[in-house]
């Protein structure tokens, strides 16, 4: 599988130079591999901070900036950062009235995160997490580890940084970023796996009739093979998921996502799909995104989050933002 | 013999090599049921963990695992960095201020990272991670222990455990760690916790021999 790389090793940090270099509202910590808004600091504001594998992006430092997160911390290709890397970020957010840590349920993340918020708590750095588990395709049972944060993460991290932006203090964000996480849900299938740089060749085979249905975002595979489809049919069937597990009613914020390696003109394709569904239950399509958000590398393949709207989130959504992957009203 | 700093310093050497040399059998075990870094992750964090004890000398056995666990808590990443770190942690903090450890005191090392691994993880026997390796393990070393083994006898007996640990393991269906999300498609898999942990075991075997 060609890359277009120097080397497997050296992937993240010719990525973050990129970033520092195109981005010079971000501050870029090459040895700590951490990346923060070069701001300084705010005084009174609550610090976000979110943090995983590389292989996402813009997730998670494509985020940084005005309205939503103040530090990132990216690991290895589809592996957590490690926690002295959260702690450097924790500092790096910390404007002296606490730090809120945005985290993926993924086993990884989270045990890095809680060991990073208790380091922080020494250097008397309050920390509240709040885990993202978003992801209709997992049974929430004693039987897995849990529903794995995806792509309502873009949301949380968005939403709680406009109220923290707007001077709420970290409890009122945390319960915020909550909230925002239990009104949403999402759901993927994936046509080809993603190729992680060190291995070389994709996370799994599939036939040319076949997708992989409920995919997570590390190329994990999901939790059963499908037929290939058409696109009407797919997006039907990853909204009937999403239905049946908190039924899709109102205004609707909806992000058609797509995982790295599929066309903006299929995701387009996709949206109006996911838009005709909508309305033909009765919903509406009040806010969206169409693009590449939460990525699985060079992955083919889309994923679907939506979530209901009442007025405070609509506000917060709508208030400026300002990062390399998501500006408006600034 | 008894586990001195040469021992656990030897011990730590032989387990980065032999992960190092089962890098890519680790990567496919994950591939299969997880995401596919386990050898990358195992190698990275073993060499951080013999890079710390170098840079910081220490001067007991508990020292040396100890500063094995910070390194690769500090390097590894993903579940396997703080889980293997926390526990070479606990099982050195366990050995106190001994400057040659009993082979009844490794065994209380080792219980003491079984404890740490399953309360930061949550894990339990028969949920197809880890703990189905060294759960049997200490067992296995305690009771040779018991018949009046030394370190060497109760190192092997305990490297045995975690290799049928691991072996059975195949017929299990995840319920912990990112293979829990393919439900019963985990099934006839061998867990790649499980095999690092069976290595690891398997080279504290060979250099009390």
């Amino acid at each position: 599988m060609k890359k277009l790389i120097n080397s497997p090793d050296s992937v993240i940090a010719d990525a973050l130079r990129g970033m520092a270099a195109a981005h010079p509202s971000l501050a870029v910590d090459l040895e700590n591999r951490v990346v923060s808004r070069a701001g300084g600091v705010m005084a009174g504001k609550v610090g976000l901070v979110s943090g995983g594998g590389s292989g996402h992006e813009p997730l998670h430092g494509g985020y940084v900036g005005y309205g939503m997160l103040d530090a990132a911390a990216p690991g290895e290709v589809y592996t957590s950062p490690v926690p002295d890397q959260i702690l450097a970020a924790t500092k790096a957010a910390d404007h002296g009235s606490g730090v809120l840590h945005i985290v993926k349920n993924y086993t990884g993340d989270v045990l890095n995160f809680r060991m990073a918020a208790e380091l922080a708590e020494d250097e008397d750095i309050r920390v509240v997490s709040v885990v993202t588990n978003d992801d209709a395709a997992v049974e929430d049972s004693t039987y897995t580890a849990g529903r794995r944060g995806v792509g309502g993460t873009v949301f949380v991290e968005k939403l709680a940084g406009a109220a923290a932006e707007e001077g709420a203090d970290l409890d009122t964000v945390a319960a915020l970023a909550t909230r925002v996480n239990e009104a949403t849900r999402s759901f993927a299938i994936a046509l080809h796996a993603g190729t992680v740089p060190a291995a070389g060749k994709p996370g799994f085979d599939l036939a040319e009739n076949e997708v992989e249905l409920g995919v997570g975002i590390h190329g994990e595979p999901g939790r059963e093979r499908g037929t290939m489809q058409p696109v009407h049919d797919l997006v039907g069937y990853a909204l009937d998921v999403i239905h049946a597990d908190r039924p899709i009613a109102g205004d609707q914020l909806v992000m058609l996502n797509g995982q790295g390696g599929t066309p903006l003109i299929e995701l387009y394709g996709a949206f109006a799909e996911a838009v005709a569904w909508i309305e033909g239950h009765g919903g509406t399509v009040a806010r969206s995104l169409v693009g590449n958000y939460i990525t699985s590398l060079d992955q083919q393949g889309f994923s679907i989050t939506v979530m209901s709207l009442d007025d405070e989130l609509l506000r917060l959504w709508d208030a400026p933002v300002s990062t390399p992957a998501l500006r408006w009203g600034r | 013999m008894a586990f001195d700093v040469q021992t656990a310093t030897a011990w730590i050497t032989a387990s980065e090599a032999v992960v190092k040399a089962n890098e890519a059998r680790l990567t496919g075990l994950d591939a299969a049921i997880g995401d596919g870094d386990h050898g990358a992750n195992m190698a990275r964090g073993l060499a951080a963990a013999l890079a710390n004890i170098a840079e910081k000398e220490p001067a007991t056995p508990g020292d040396v695992l100890v500063a094995a666990g910070r390194g690769i808590v500090a390097k590894t990443g993903g579940a396997s960095g703080p889980l293997y770190g926390t526990a070479f942690r606990r099982a050195g903090k366990a050995l106190g201020d001994a400057t040659e450890a009993t082979a009844e005191q490794v065994g209380d090392a080792l219980e003491a990272a079984l404890t740490a691994i399953k309360e930061l993880g949550g894990a339990a026997e028969g949920d197809k991670t880890m703990v189905d390796g060294l759960a049997p393990a200490v067992a296995a070393f305690r009771q040779a222990v018991a018949d009046g083994g030394d370190l060497a006898s109760a190192s092997v007996a305990a490297a045995d455990a975690a290799e049928a640990g691991l072996a059975a393991t195949v017929p299990l269906q995840a319920r912990k760690g990112r293979a829990s999300y393919l439900g019963a498609r985990s099934v006839g898999h061998e867990d790649p916790g499980a095999a690092s942990l069976a290595l690891i075991l398997r080279a504290l075997a060979e250099v009390t021999a």
